[in-house]
């Protein structure tokens, strides 16, 4: 029983990691607010089951060709909406949430609701580790994670587009004499962010069922985990991930399981109130409370 | 040969934005003219119109009064993205009252607009500090908690909601009660805006540090605005209440707090008036769209998006200006 929720609670970490991480990357490093987020994970399930379903293509070819739209859709919202409001943070907020309640809202009314609208996993098995069930889906799913935290600290920290992405967000116009192009680079962040989240919702989708108003939970989840770690710190990110998927699962397991969005929640509250830049957040603490 | 556009104040409206020189009756009406035309049309509509067209009318009302608490905060400085929290509140205050004690809603209203506002103000006490995008996110984030509490602990009828309660007395009592409260919120915010003492206010949204630079003490007006703005908000959930004969989780619904910011947005923020015609805009039209079912929501987000990006002034501004100036082509000099 412990050992069982332990290790759920392992993997349900790593998931929260996933979706996380790239928002973190669009909100938290590059310092652009994406609050389409959920919307674009959730599109790119869409996008990934209309192609297997619709145009019979391979499934992995689907799941490609998703991640590619998703980036471009990401790269087109920027360009045409984000651009225009870029540095006022909240027309940024609602221009993009809006964005988000459009798509997620479209779905539901063209009636992309129901089982029938799951992807299946990429091998139909499970293993047992240490006495527990555990599907082959959630162990690719815990791979992919840690895949792309160390793919996202590599490109952050050692590349110069990366440094770039970090660079923007600290100081902008320092940035502009360095000569990167503020515009590009927050181009790409949006685009690459979507992309992250398509790559999530394609190996975390096949454990459930597509539905638009998982999008809402999902852009809460991503931003609570953000916001615990802290903007901008990967290693906040993934601390935060461990712990509020920990709470989660415990909480499920040992109270009930109407408790555990409330955790999360009133783990941001917390967090928020006590130290706005998150627990590892080194950013700009005089502008965000006084 | 090249022509320009020359845009001219008109005559009586002197240099500074405010102040004006009468000189004739017809003057005097063409500045009264923008005042009592919403004031009678208020007052008039609802004899006109059947009794569909009456609630429509009164949720215009209630969305209003939403739309204006959120425009006082963002004057402030404090963006809410959960209008819903204050709403909900007031609800539940009178709700309860009504529900386990049938407090009559005479007393019941002013009750939850007075404790509603007291409650909310010492919920986001801790978070005034906060400042932009940080307290948008906590003001997000109560009332989706509070949802998820009410239906953990089942407390106030859990998911079910309580049901009910004793209505106002007549149709007319209602949607006359919800329009003067709007009107007087309107013009009485508007004035106090204008004052000394909105002034202080509107200076801590321009620049918090300078004004506490000036020996002010920032956290109590901030402290202020809140209590008035949620004020504003608990009494339209109150007589929402009242009117719907029922209170449950839908009053924390995201709804409330994205279509005040969709009124405002569209209406022009910081003018209180610009909230009110949004609020008029927006909520019949969403009823004409009612047809659409789900696509309502659709279309609010593109409506959204098109207002923040394209005309962030808002209407309200823009038909401002066109009122008090007047254009004509010129040639343009060599």
């Amino acid at each position: 029983m412990l050992i069982g929720t332990i290790i759920y609670a392992l993997i349900n970490s790593v998931i929260l990691c996933l979706i996380a991480m790239g928002f973190n990357l669009t909100f938290g490093i590059s310092g652009v607010a994406n609050f389409a987020y959920g919307a674009f994970y959730i599109l790119s399930a869409y996008t990934t089951w209309i192609m297997i379903n619709s145009f019979h293509l391979p499934y992995f070819l689907s799941v490609i060709f998703s991640i590619i739209f998703t980036m471009a859709l990401g790269a087109l919202m920027y360009q045409v909406v984000l651009k225009r409001v870029r540095g006022q943070a909240i027309s940024e907020v609602i221009a993009t949430f809006a964005i988000g309640l459009s798509i997620l809202e479209l779905f539901r009314y063209f009636g992309f609701v129901g089982f029938e609208y799951n992807l299946p996993p990429f091998i139909d098995a499970s293993v047992v580790i240490m006495g527990t069930y555990v599907d082959v889906q959630r162990i690719i799913i815990v791979i992919a994670g840690i895949i792309l935290v160390l793919a996202l600290w590599f490109f952050t920290h050692n590349t110069s587009l990366g440094l770039a992405f970090r660079g923007i967000a600290q100081d902008e116009r320092t940035a502009l004499t360095f000569g990167i192009d503020s515009d590009k680079i927050a181009t790409l962040a949006v685009s690459i962010g979507a992309g992250f989240a398509a790559i999530a919702a394609s190996v975390i989708i096949p454990l459930g069922t597509i539905s638009p108003s998982d999008g809402y939970d999902i852009l809460i989840k991503a931003l609570a985990v953000c916001i615990i770690g802290g903007l901008g710190s990967t290693g906040g990110v993934i601390f935060a991930s461990f712990l509020i998927g920990f709470a989660e699962r415990f909480t499920d397991t040992f109270i009930g399981s109407h408790w555990t969005m409330i955790v999360s929640l009133a783990a941001i509250l917390i967090v928020l109130i006590v130290k706005p830049s998150g627990l590892f957040g080194k950013q700009k603490e005089l502008e965000e409370r006084i | 040969m090249k022509k320009r556009k020359e845009r001219i104040d008109r005559g009586i409206k002197a240099r500074s934005g405010d102040i004006f020189a009468l000189s004739s009756y017809r003057e005097m009406m063409y500045l009264s003219a923008p005042r009592f035309v919403p004031i009678i049309g208020f007052l008039i509509l609802p004899l006109l119109l059947g009794v569909y067209w009456q609630k429509v009318l009164l949720s215009v009302a209630v969305f209003a009064l939403l739309a204006i608490s959120w425009d006082i905060l963002a004057q402030t400085g404090m963006v809410s993205l959960g209008q819903a929290l204050f709403f909900g509140v007031g609800a539940y205050i009178t709700g309860a009252l009504n529900h386990y004690w049938g407090v009559p809603p005479f007393i019941s209203i002013p009750l939850a607009t007075i404790f509603g506002g007291i409650i909310c103000t010492l919920m986001l006490l801790p978070v005034l500090r906060l400042r932009g995008i940080y307290f948008s996110m906590v003001t997000l984030i109560i009332p989706l908690m509070l949802v998820r509490v009410i239906e953990a602990t089942k407390i106030f009828g859990g998911t079910e909601g309580l049901t009910g309660m004793t209505p106002l007395p007549s149709r007319w009592v209602e949607v006359y009660l919800v329009i003067g409260i709007m009107l007087v919120c309107l013009f009485g915010f508007r004035r106090m805006m204008d004052s000394d003492y909105g002034l202080v206010l509107r200076g801590i949204c321009d620049n918090d540090r300078s004004v506490i630079n000036a020996g002010i003490n920032i956290y109590w007006y901030k402290t202020q605005a809140l209590f008035i703005a949620s004020s504003i908000g608990a009494f339209a959930g109150a007589l929402m209440t009242h009117v719907y004969m029922f209170v449950g989780m839908p009053v924390f619904a995201l709804d409330y707090s994205i279509f005040p910011i969709a009124a405002v947005v569209v209406g022009g923020p910081g003018t209180l008036a610009g909230a009110t015609l949004g609020a008029c805009l927006l909520v019949p039209l969403s009823e004409a769209l009612r047809g659409f079912g789900g696509l309502r929501i659709v279309f609010y987000g593109i409506f959204l998006v098109v207002f923040t990006v394209a005309i962030p002034e808002g209407i309200f501004p823009y038909v401002q200006r066109k009122y008090n100036e007047f254009e004509r082509w010129v040639e343009v000099d060599k």
